[in-house]
């Protein structure tokens, strides 16, 4: 779309009501999604997932066991998709990229000096270029919270649209850590900066804060974006990210999906989940919707 | 100012991923193929030897035949209410407060079986069967028999007394939920009761007359009849009878009005409404949008104190408009016993043919016409959930209560104008103000002329809560300590 983008005052963002927040959320808990229903909307599930290793004991040995996981997840049930991506930080990008060629598996980096995001602005835009050099298809950058909690909203803005320009072809996720930017209307206002400076997803948290994503967080988010999109034309990802773990709250979120944003969201070109147990929970109940019986965890790889 | 800055793009709430079916089962639901009326403890056949049919609105299929009350059953009924009133009265405070704490018990044990049979009788879906009527009808009971042994509290320095025999009318919008705001503070206050559910939502008030005679409450205290006007004005018309408490249309409101008029009949009416519900700019508009969502289509619009005007701040009006028609695609109308189900059945035939009435005079009075894409079942008493855009304060779509899932959108520049738009109307039931600004609210709640005034937020009951209206939305409240006062002589 050719709109001229007019960037808005990000001091006067949306209102958001929390109370009004979490009672739409709890209404997307009761849709039913049983049957083929459920074994579709838990195909879709893996199909989102960007399987996360992010851990300072990392090795490349385990990067690599993920990646054959990530493209084989279950080969005892044939037909299924593979994930979306892995993530990984930008050191373990090369034996992740080596390990996933010939499949449609994206290599995904966190950068910016993840998860803190305590550098300065040169050190993560290297750090963004080196994932990119390596080969990472898509980058997971952090906000600075402390600018942004600071008021310095175009500190932000700019560092954002700085990493988008350091990425080039790679598409570029923003990571809010929404457990520290503490009320709705903060989540609200960061998804704009970052959709205004150019993300390509924007997504909640690092995983190493608790709480990490939740409905209500996620549903300020999705509307958001939706308001974006409308001003714009320009579609913007969403990612959720750390403690969603069962494949029943991962199909409440794409109700959640479905009922703000419609069908053109049900994809892993623009919703994705962050987890790193998800994929064998989802496993596990699509076999039992296969043979109609639980199996242990142990009939599931780790990694 | 945002109006420039929207784009033409659109969503596509159609997607291939659907939920999947899930009705509830209703085998076990123990139903009669006709049911008598409840006096004095037992269900009797009625003098008028008459049955009349209840249909399920979803299905336009028979449930059941119900007895239908003349002049001698009601007289019946109020001679059993009388006479069980002398004892009643004088069971001291503790022991009746005990029978209602045992009922409110009784409902909460058969809540499934109470939900189902609403959803079926009625044609409100399960989810609000089951959320909303049948435990907040229980808990209105749990609420009132909390007061039966404190009113001398409830009434400082005075000596409450019951009145004596209640006569109660109530609605087919929330059949249980009536009952219980009808009868838990007659019962609490010591009085005695004879009360008519309205003919197509009989069900669940004939079930209650199963659990109170399964509570032990002595014969007589509540007598349950069935049957349409006729029945109604012959309670209205009883000699013996103290207090009438009338839930239903200002129509009817203003009979019985006169119908008492020149006797001591206490009396309480609960009428019709024609809500404002007004969005500022600065409001959370999303979710001001969920309020207005639940505001006009909860139980399909079938809500006396239904947000059916809609006030939107010019400034704001295209972005609420557009998600408005947004939400309202994501609706699901249809069976409304499945658990996926939004908006149920309209509640009659009659009140469909009134609805589609009004969405005539509103499309030939010239406001645009909108409706969601949503399917509906090929049988029964189904309608979209529809807006009406550029609605003038003089159309009738306005001014009059359409009962139904029809919402009528207007701008406004200033406060001022708000507050006079909203207010010039005959009805005065409820309001919704949605701003992010508290002060903003404080005013605007004062200045609503109406009895219940929700902040955003929209159509929350408890039973703590007084509700009731102005003008021709009726008198007298109901719920908390202000709902015990008609039942009293202080």
């Amino acid at each position: 779309m050719s709109t001229r983008i007019i960037l808005p005052d990000f001091r006067n963002t949306p209102a958001v009501d929390q109370v009004g927040i979490e009672e739409r959320v709890a209404r997307f808990t009761t849709r039913s999604i049983k049957k083929s229903s459920k074994q579709h909307g838990l195909k879709l599930v893996l199909n989102m997932i960007d399987l996360t290793t992010l851990e300072g004991k990392d090795t490349e040995g385990k990067v690599k066991q993920m990646c054959y996981k990530a493209a084989h997840l279950h080969d005892v049930i044939p037909g299924l998709p593979t994930v979306a991506a892995v993530c990984v930080y930008p050191t373990m990008v090369k034996t992740a990229k080596d390990a996933l060629k010939g499949t449609s598996v994206k290599v995904a980096s966190v950068s910016t000096a993840f998860p803190s995001g305590q550098s300065t602005r040169e050190i993560k835009i290297s750090d963004t270029k080196f994932a990119v050099e390596n080969g990472a298809d898509e980058v997971d950058m952090v906000i600075s919270r402390g600018e942004f909690l600071k008021g310095n909203y175009n500190y932000v803005f700019d560092e954002i649209a700085e990493i988008k320009e350091a990425c080039g072809a790679a598409r570029l996720k923003v990571i809010f850590e929404t457990g520290e930017l503490s009320t709705l209307d903060n989540v609200r206002r960061a998804s704009e900066i970052a959709m205004y400076a150019g993300a390509d997803f924007i997504k909640t948290s690092t995983g190493k804060i608790s709480p990490a994503a939740t409905m209500p967080v996620t549903l300020v988010m999705l509307e958001a974006i939706r308001d974006y999109y409308y001003k714009t034309g320009r579609m913007v990802g969403m990612k959720p990210a750390g403690g969603i773990s069962t494949a029943k709250a991962a199909l409440h979120y794409l109700v959640m999906v479905k009922e703000t944003l419609g069908g053109g969201w049900l994809t892993n070109q623009w919703f994705r989940f962050g987890a790193s147990s998800l994929a064998n929970d989802v496993l596990m109940q699509i076999a039992k919707e296969t043979t109609g019986i639980y199996q242990s965890a142990d009939y599931f790889s780790k990694d | 100012m945002s109006k420039k800055l929207e784009t033409k793009a659109g969503l596509d709430f159609v997607t291939d991923w659907a939920y999947a079916p899930s009705p509830e089962d209703t085998k076990h639901i123990k139903l009669e193929k006709q049911y008598d009326l409840f006096i004095d403890g037992k269900f009797v056949k009625p003098n008028s030897k008459k049955y009349f049919d209840t249909v399920n609105p979803a299905t336009e299929q028979k449930i059941a035949e119900v007895a239908e009350a003349d002049e001698k059953d009601v007289d019946k009924a109020v001679k059993a209410a009388r006479k069980a009133f002398g004892k009643w009265s004088k069971t001291s405070a503790k022991e009746r407060g005990k029978y209602i704490y045992r009922i409110a018990r009784l409902m909460q044990e058969r809540a499934r079986e109470f939900s189902i049979i609403e959803t079926m009788d009625g044609g409100k879906p399960i989810r609000e069967s089951r959320d909303i009527d049948v435990p907040l009808a229980a808990n209105h009971f749990f609420y009132n028999a909390g007061w039966a042994d404190k009113l001398e509290y409830a009434f400082p320095n005075r000596n409450p007394q019951p009145l004596g025999v209640a006569g109660q009318i109530i609605p087919w919008n929330f059949p249980l939920l009536m009952a219980a705001w009808k009868i838990a503070p007659a019962l609490a206050t010591g009085n005695t009761v004879v009360i008519k559910p309205a003919e197509t939502t009989p069900l669940t008030a004939l079930k209650l007359a199963e659990v109170i005679r399964d509570s032990g409450l002595p014969d007589g205290v509540v007598n349950i009849i069935t049957g349409a006007g006729k029945t109604g004005a012959a309670i209205v018309n009883h000699p013996d009878v103290n207090k009438i408490a009338f839930t239903g249309s200002t129509d009817v409101g203003k009979l019985i009005q006169k119908a008492i008029a020149g006797t001591d009949k206490k009396l309480t009416l609960e009428l019709g409404g024609k809500a404002a519900n007004i969005i500022f700019e600065d409001a959370p508009l999303d979710q001001a949008v969920e309020g207005i969502i639940n505001g006009i289509f909860f139980n399909q619009g079938h809500v006396c104190c239904a947000g059916s005007r809609l006030f939107v701040q010019e400034g704001v009006a295209d972005i609420v408009i557009r998600k408005l028609k947004d939400r309202m695609e994501s609706l699901i109308v249809g069976d409304p016993l499945d658990k996926n189900t939004d908006i149920g059945a309209i509640n009659s035939k009659e009140q469909l043919g009134k609805i589609q009435e009004y969405i005539k005079i509103g499309k030939n009075e010239g406001a645009e016409f909108h409706q969601s894409s949503c399917a509906i079942p090929g049988k029964g008493y189904f309608c979209r959930p529809t807006l009406f855009l550029n609605a003038s304060q003089s159309h009738r779509i306005v001014q009059e209560e359409i009962f139904g899932p029809v919402l009528t959108v207007q701008t406004f520049r200033t406060i001022e104008e708000v507050i006079e738009k909203a207010n010039n109307i005959p009805y005065g039931l409820s309001a919704g103000i949605w701003t992010d600004k508290g002060s903003k609210i404080f005013n605007l709640s004062g200045k609503m002329r109406a009895g219940v005034v929700w902040a955003n937020t929209y159509n929350k009951f408890d039973p703590t809560s007084p509700f009731g209206g102005y003008k021709e939305s009726g008198f007298g409240r109901e719920g908390g300590l202000h709902g015990l006062l008609p039942y009293v002589k202080l």
